[in-house]
């Protein structure tokens, strides 16, 4: 069996429910006896892509093939794939045997054979003695090896796992982490599983695809993922991160935190707006600070098991998640020094929010339903759509919804060293980009004023 | 003076004791009694040798079961398709079933009377079924709807995944789950229709008489012995189906029927 063989591949699919987009435009090949994670929040649209490709749900648009067949007309009871549902979904009527055998049994398999590889499949779970058990008197984690071997016993092409482990305790999900990995390795076969869980998925896969609202962030081996993340949203998901504002000064040189730091990354061109990521590890702190490229205050020290974390507030006022073998009081002044390949630079996604909007008369504005009064440029006549550009900080978030011009809800939220990066959803659906010191939760419904003044209107390019 | 909370039972205690233990202890009593006031058998064996009765009672069990199985036959499918969301989004439906039971039964009855009227249909046997389908269904589709609403939605999936068509998800997975309610539904509609006596004589124009009737017309005329027998007779057979049914429920692991 060549292992660079694809066996699936998806190609431009989109899903909406009840106008909702859930998955938009995912393309991905997943090949042959492959350990797949689709990783990603809840909402994300990982478990809409496992319920597609195992034929539960029908796709708006794309195409699913697998081994070059299109199996997007294929009804589940014909494709060659089996899954492990979430709560297990054992047949309560049936004991283990019969529930393990049930696949078998309709195939129409000489019962000689439904035995022996309902015992064989028994043995691999460790679960020999169960056969007669019901299974409502096994515990989750008895469940959840029943309902591995349910769908392994079917010997199919390609397994797909819809967070199993979810329900099971730390310590069995650490035990069976181990267990399906050796599964994996033994069989051969191509697993795709879906988890909300970085750590399971930086375990047990060959590769991760990051998802996030719908669309593919990124696909990369764990390693990849964890070092070379590609934008904010993957940093913050995976692992722990420091992410700050940055700018990319010439190639090999970037600038965050107040100060400039030899990296490795190139292509940028000069002074471009990035976005920089340090992994707590990555960070040398030490006791002296000379031959330190800055200093900083430990502000908390926490004892986490194998290493400490701090939180050091930096000499240019960021703050600072450092993770180090040695601890240092809370109080002392520290030596820091982060190494060229431990600077991670991304693209920024955005540098600042930019709305369709119309002019609606004399110095006038109507942006999302809302209006507002700014200096619009001359020749742009009332009713004409214009772009209106307003930075990240024009934008003030009010306790009181019925405050604010807009309301809408803190959607996303992420630390950017200094102050909190927001991503505020407003009723009509549309995101607007905050920065703010201000400490909100996710969920919390907010007003939304806009300054006036640094609204920036401007012709919108013809195409 | 504190009242201790057990004794607040005891209104609902005397309620149960007067109206429900001493009636069936009456008819007990009744039922065993001979001619001369000891206790006999006798009113046992009168039954059985009155062909007539005896007839009745075979009849009765005959159109309680024809009322069963149809209300089965036509439950079922209500059922299933009410609780398939795909089918039934708006559940409006389910209301529009349960309406009927609202009314009182002996009008739904003389309305049925006077449908077959109007459409100049005979009354007789085929309106005795007729009207107590009509009657019954209701108690047979909510049960079922139930059990099949609260069914764990990934069960039938993991039966197709696991190769199974939809037919075989059918008769593999959902039909055995849906045995509670099943079994719950037929005991809702077995029940009644067995001891159903106005019923009967409203839509058969009293051409054709149930066992129910029977009882009453004893009871009417004074023999209070032999009524007591043949009702003791009916009670028996009601315990026996209950019994039976309730086995084959607690066997299922999926509770959800409404007894």
């Amino acid at each position: 069996m060549n292992k660079d063989e694809v066996i699936i591949n998806i190609e431009h699919l989109s899903k909406a429910f009840d106008g909702k987009a859930v998955l938009k435009d995912i393309s991905l090949y997943i090949k042959k006896g492959e350990f797949v994670t689709l990783l990603g929040p809840s909402g994300c649209g990982k478990t809409t892509l496992l319920r597609i490709l195992g034929g539960f749900t029908v796709p708006d648009a794309g195409v699913v093939t697998m081994e070059g067949r299109d199996i997007s007309g294929v009804p589940p009871y014909e494709r060659p794939l089996n899954t492990v549902f979430q709560r297990y979904a054992l047949f309560p009527h049936l004991d283990v045997y019969d529930n393990i055998a049930f696949g078998l049994k309709l195939a129409k398999v000489p019962r000689e054979e439904i035995d022996a590889r309902v015992r064989k499949v028994l043995k691999m779970v460790s679960m020999s003695d169960y056969e007669d058990r019901d299974v409502d008197s096994l515990s989750g984690g008895q469940q959840q090896r029943v309902a591995i071997a349910r769908a392994l016993v079917n010997q199919p092409k390609v397994l797909l796992l819809d967070e199993p482990l979810s329900a099971l305790d730390h310590k069995m999900r650490l035990d069976m982490q181990i267990e399906l990995k050796e599964m994996h390795r033994k069989l051969g076969i191509t697993f795709i599983y879906v988890t909300h869980d970085q750590e399971e998925a930086l375990t047990l896969s060959d590769t991760i695809v990051v998802m996030n609202e719908g669309r593919i962030q990124q696909i990369g081996t764990p390693t990849d993922i964890y070092n070379e993340p590609v934008n904010s949203f993957v940093a913050d998901f995976i692992g722990e991160s420091n992410i700050f504002n940055g700018t990319m000064i010439k190639d090999k040189l970037v600038s965050f935190m107040g100060h400039e730091f030899e990296c490795v990354d190139e292509g940028f061109g000069t002074n471009t707006p990035v976005d920089v990521v340090i992994r707590p590890e990555d960070v040398y702190i030490m006791a002296q600070t000379e031959g330190a490229q800055f200093t900083g205050k430990v502000r908390t020290c926490t004892f986490k098991g194998v290493h400490y974390e701090m939180f050091v507030d930096t000499d240019s006022g960021y703050e600072l998640m450092i993770q180090d073998y040695n601890a240092f009081e809370p109080g002392t002044t520290v030596g820091l020094l982060i190494r060229p390949f431990d600077i991670q630079v991304m693209k920024k996604e955005r540098v600042c929010n930019s709305f369709e909007a119309e002019v609606v008369g004399e110095g006038k504005v109507s942006i999302l339903g809302a209006e507002f009064e700014c200096s619009v440029p001359e020749g742009l006549e009332s009713g004409e759509t214009v772009t209106a550009e307003l930075p990240f900080n024009a934008v003030e978030l009010l306790d009181h919804p019925e405050d604010g011009v807009l309301t809408g809800y803190v959607h996303f939220i992420l630390y950017k060293g200094n102050h909190y990066h927001l991503t505020v959803r407003t009723d009509e659906g549309a995101d607007i980009y905050v920065d703010t010191n201000d400490i909100w939760d996710k969920g919390d419904l907010v007003g939304i004023n806009f300054a006036p003044a640094a609204l920036k209107i401007s012709r919108r390019d013809e195409n | 003076m504190r009242i201790k909370r057990s004794s607040w039972s005891i209104p609902y205690a005397i309620f149960l004791a007067l109206f429900v233990v001493m009636p069936l202890v009456m008819v007990a009593i009744y039922a065993f009694q001979g001619r001369g006031g000891g206790f006999s058998l006798e009113q046992f064996s009168r039954f059985i040798h009155t062909p007539e009765d005896l007839n009745t009672f075979m009849y009765s069990i005959e159109i309680a079961l024809i009322t069963t199985v149809l209300c089965l036959l036509l439950g079922y499918p209500a059922a299933w398709i009410m609780a398939n969301s795909e089918l039934n989004p708006s559940r409006i439906t389910i209301l529009l079933f349960i309406l009927p039971m609202w009314v009182n039964m002996l009008i739904r009855t003389l309305a049925t009377v006077a449908l077959f009227d109007f459409l100049k249909a005979p009354l007789g046997e085929g309106a005795l079924i007729f009207g107590m389908v009509y009657n019954f269904l209701p108690f047979m589709i909510y049960p079922i709807y139930n059990t099949l609403s609260k069914m764990d939605k990934s069960l039938p999936e993991a039966a197709k995944d696991l190769g199974a068509t939809p037919g075989k998800v059918f008769t593999k997975v959902t039909l055995p789950l849906s045995m509670p309610g099943v079994w719950s539904g037929v005991l809702m509609v077995f029940m009644p229709t067995i001891s159903t006596f106005a019923v009967a004589e409203l839509l058969t124009m009293n051409k054709v008489k149930l066992f129910g009737t029977t009882i009453q017309e004893n009871i009417n005329s004074g023999m209070w012995n032999y009524g007591a027998a043949l009702s003791l007779i009916m009670l028996i057979i009601i315990g026996v189906s209950t019994l039976m049914s309730g086995e084959e429920s607690s066997r299922e692991n999926e509770t959800g029927g409404l007894l």
